[in-house]
């Protein structure tokens, strides 16, 4: 190839963001086309390694009935997707997340109260602002921890209790409804403060004029809320809801620290990690995960579908 | 019509104070009392001391020693602040490289590349874990420090995103100019585009710190051996030997959260932005 031709085919490259200044020799242009490359080799390669290809491995293993250590594996085609879907046990798991359900929708509406009562003027804004927020920031095991001794027998709560002259020798982690109801309570008073935050960016980020116009025309708070506030924060309002839907379907550390999963509160991750890493049913877990990773993908997609966002597109 | 409006605006306001402060007290209790309980002794404790109660020696730091020595605190702290440092350093080069690569160039497959990217972000991270562990367990990575600190580097979407935002508001007449002088690319990045990108630094390195530092799970499956607990493995490893201990299980507690409190407070308005920057994507 001569040096005419690389030149022609420089111009008649594509608009670039940068202007192309001279005609390269062709070196040059081969560098300059490897040079994004360079930056993504390192990104890529950890994107590969620790994302793709352990989902194509793990939809290979789930046709096997592999125990994750041995060199022998059987194909045995859908016979895991058979037992996880035909074993009630196997499956009633995903009732737990009914209760983290439960405490997202909760969660999100008194967080969205909480913001838009402390993005007005308020006194000690700040305080309030960190003693929300901070939560978010504590280490789950101490979390666990700390709840672990709130629900104990005659610890925090039952302590409370008695202040009021509410004597109970209720166990709180004792039945599955009340060990469930209770861990989903600590969830909310741990994801709380995150969703709060992003409201109140979100709520800060409508221009105060609004407001006031609105005030002028007679509205209430309510009005606000309801005319200003909540159109104003939908991109927010919808992730949050993805993240707190798959947030309940992967419930896993609070619990699992907590009770270890037992009367009633093994969530669907538990049973998962138990599986692979305890009964070497590495197989099967691969298929529970990827049930449960189908399943995300699904109600991530189903919401945008459902309110179509385009602020959420990467580039 | 004006008084009716006052007083129902006295309630509002009565209202909103009485939740806030239900609030701060349903935050802080359960966190108080465990502070209370990891000042009392043994023999309170067993001498039945409710939780409400306060300790006997408000300076008896005792079981904070036995937490420290026993719980091997120190050396989770230093394998926490070994881990902290490598994987952020690696997540914030690899984001802005990446957000570099994906804003200043146009390449073949850059629209696949970065819906790979965009995809990766929809997979949670525990449901692939148990392939994972093979892939990690197959470098030979399982049960060192490593694995956490690769897989905390692997793909963080959101530092990726962050460093996008900021790679974007930088203009590309600076790039221009400074090619006009015989930059190259990687001396542009290095020499303009990196060091524009402090505040965007700023943030992901909050946001991932504070991840990594509280992360349990991922030290929990790749680093089962006792002598590489992190913070939150250590932590967790006082559910057997203090079981009945409050006084020392919460000193633990304290332990670890502490640190995160006076970050908070030293920190607060970044911490702030970082997140709302980081999670609304």
């Amino acid at each position: 190839m001569t040096d005419t031709t690389a030149r022609v085919s420089v111009t008649k490259e594509p608009a670039r963001d940068t202007p192309v200044p001279a005609p390269a020799p062709r070196r040059a242009r081969v560098w300059r086309r490897l040079t994004p490359w360079i930056f993504l080799i390192a990104p890529l390669a950890l994107l590969i390694t620790f994302t793709y290809a352990p989902i194509v491995n793990m939809i290979a293993y789930s046709f096997t009935d592999w125990d994750g250590v041995s060199p022998e594996l059987h194909y045995t085609g859908l016979e895991n997707y058979t037992e996880l879907f035909t074993r009630s046990e196997l499956f009633e798991v995903f009732f737990v997340s009914g209760y983290y359900l439960v405490a997202s929708a909760i969660q999100i509406v008194a967080a969205l109260y909480f913001a838009t009562v402390l993005s007005f003027n308020v006194r000690f804004r700040n305080f309030f602002k960190g003693v929300l927020f901070f939560p978010y920031l504590i280490n789950g095991v101490a979390i666990g921890f700390v709840f672990l001794y709130f629900f104990q027998d005659g610890g925090t709560l039952d302590s409370v209790l008695a202040l009021f002259g509410y004597h109970s020798d209720h166990a709180w982690l004792g039945t599955p409804f009340s060990a469930n109801s209770s861990l989903a309570a600590v969830s909310i008073w741990r994801y709380l403060g995150l969703n709060f935050v992003l409201f109140l960016g979100a709520i800060q980020s409508i221009p105060g004029e609004l407001y006031e116009a609105s005030e002028l025309d007679g509205a209430n708070r309510w009005h606000q809320f309801r005319h200003i506030i909540a159109p104003g924060i939908k991109p927010v309002l919808t992730l949050t809801v993805i993240l707190s839907v798959s947030g309940s379907l992967s419930a896993f550390e609070i619990p699992y620290i907590m009770t270890g999963g037992a009367t009633g509160t093994e969530t669907f991750v538990i049973q998962t990690v138990k599986l692979a890493f305890q009964f070497n049913k590495t197989g099967l877990a691969s298929a529970a995960a990827l049930v449960l990773l189908l399943i995300i993908l699904l109600v991530t997609w189903l919401q945008r579908r459902l309110v179509p966002d385009d602020k959420v597109d990467l580039v | 019509m004006t008084s009716r409006g006052t007083t129902r605006r006295a309630l509002a306001r009565t209202g909103v104070y009485t939740s806030l402060i239900l609030a701060t007290i349903i935050v802080l209790l359960p966190l108080g009392v465990v502070f209370l309980t990891s000042l009392k002794t043994d023999k309170e404790m067993t001498g039945g001391s409710g939780a409400l109660t306060f300790p006997d020696d408000p300076l008896n730091f005792h079981n904070y020693v036995t937490a420290f020595q026993d719980g091997r605190m120190l050396s989770a702290f230093g394998h926490t602040a070994f881990i902290l440092v490598f994987a952020i350093a690696g997540t914030v080069l690899i984001g802005s490289m990446t957000a570099y690569a994906i804003d200043r160039f146009t390449f073949r497959f850059k629209k696949l590349v970065v819906a790979l990217f965009l995809l990766a972000a929809l997979v949670p991270g525990v449901t692939t874990q148990v392939a994972t562990f093979q892939i990690v367990n197959g470098f030979g990575m399982f049960d060192t420090l490593w694995a956490p600190i690769a897989l905390y580097m692997g793909t963080d979407i959101v530092s990726i995103y962050i460093f996008l935002q900021f790679v974007r508001s930088i203009p590309v007449s600076l790039d221009e100019s400074a090619r006009l002088d015989g930059a190259n690319a990687f001396t542009i990045y290095r020499k303009i585009i990196f060091p524009l990108l402090k505040p965007a630094i700023a943030t992901v390195v909050i946001v991932k710190g504070i991840t990594v530092y509280n992360d349990f799970y991922i030290p929990f499956l790749y680093m089962p051996s006792q002598d590489l607990g992190v913070i939150s493995t250590s932590l967790f490893r006082f559910k057997g030997p203090y079981g009945a201990h409050w006084e020392t299980i919460s000193a633990g507690a304290i332990v670890v959260i502490l640190p995160t409190l006076i970050v908070f407070l030293a920190l607060q308005r970044y911490i702030y932005n970082g997140f709302t920057r980081g999670a609304t994507r």
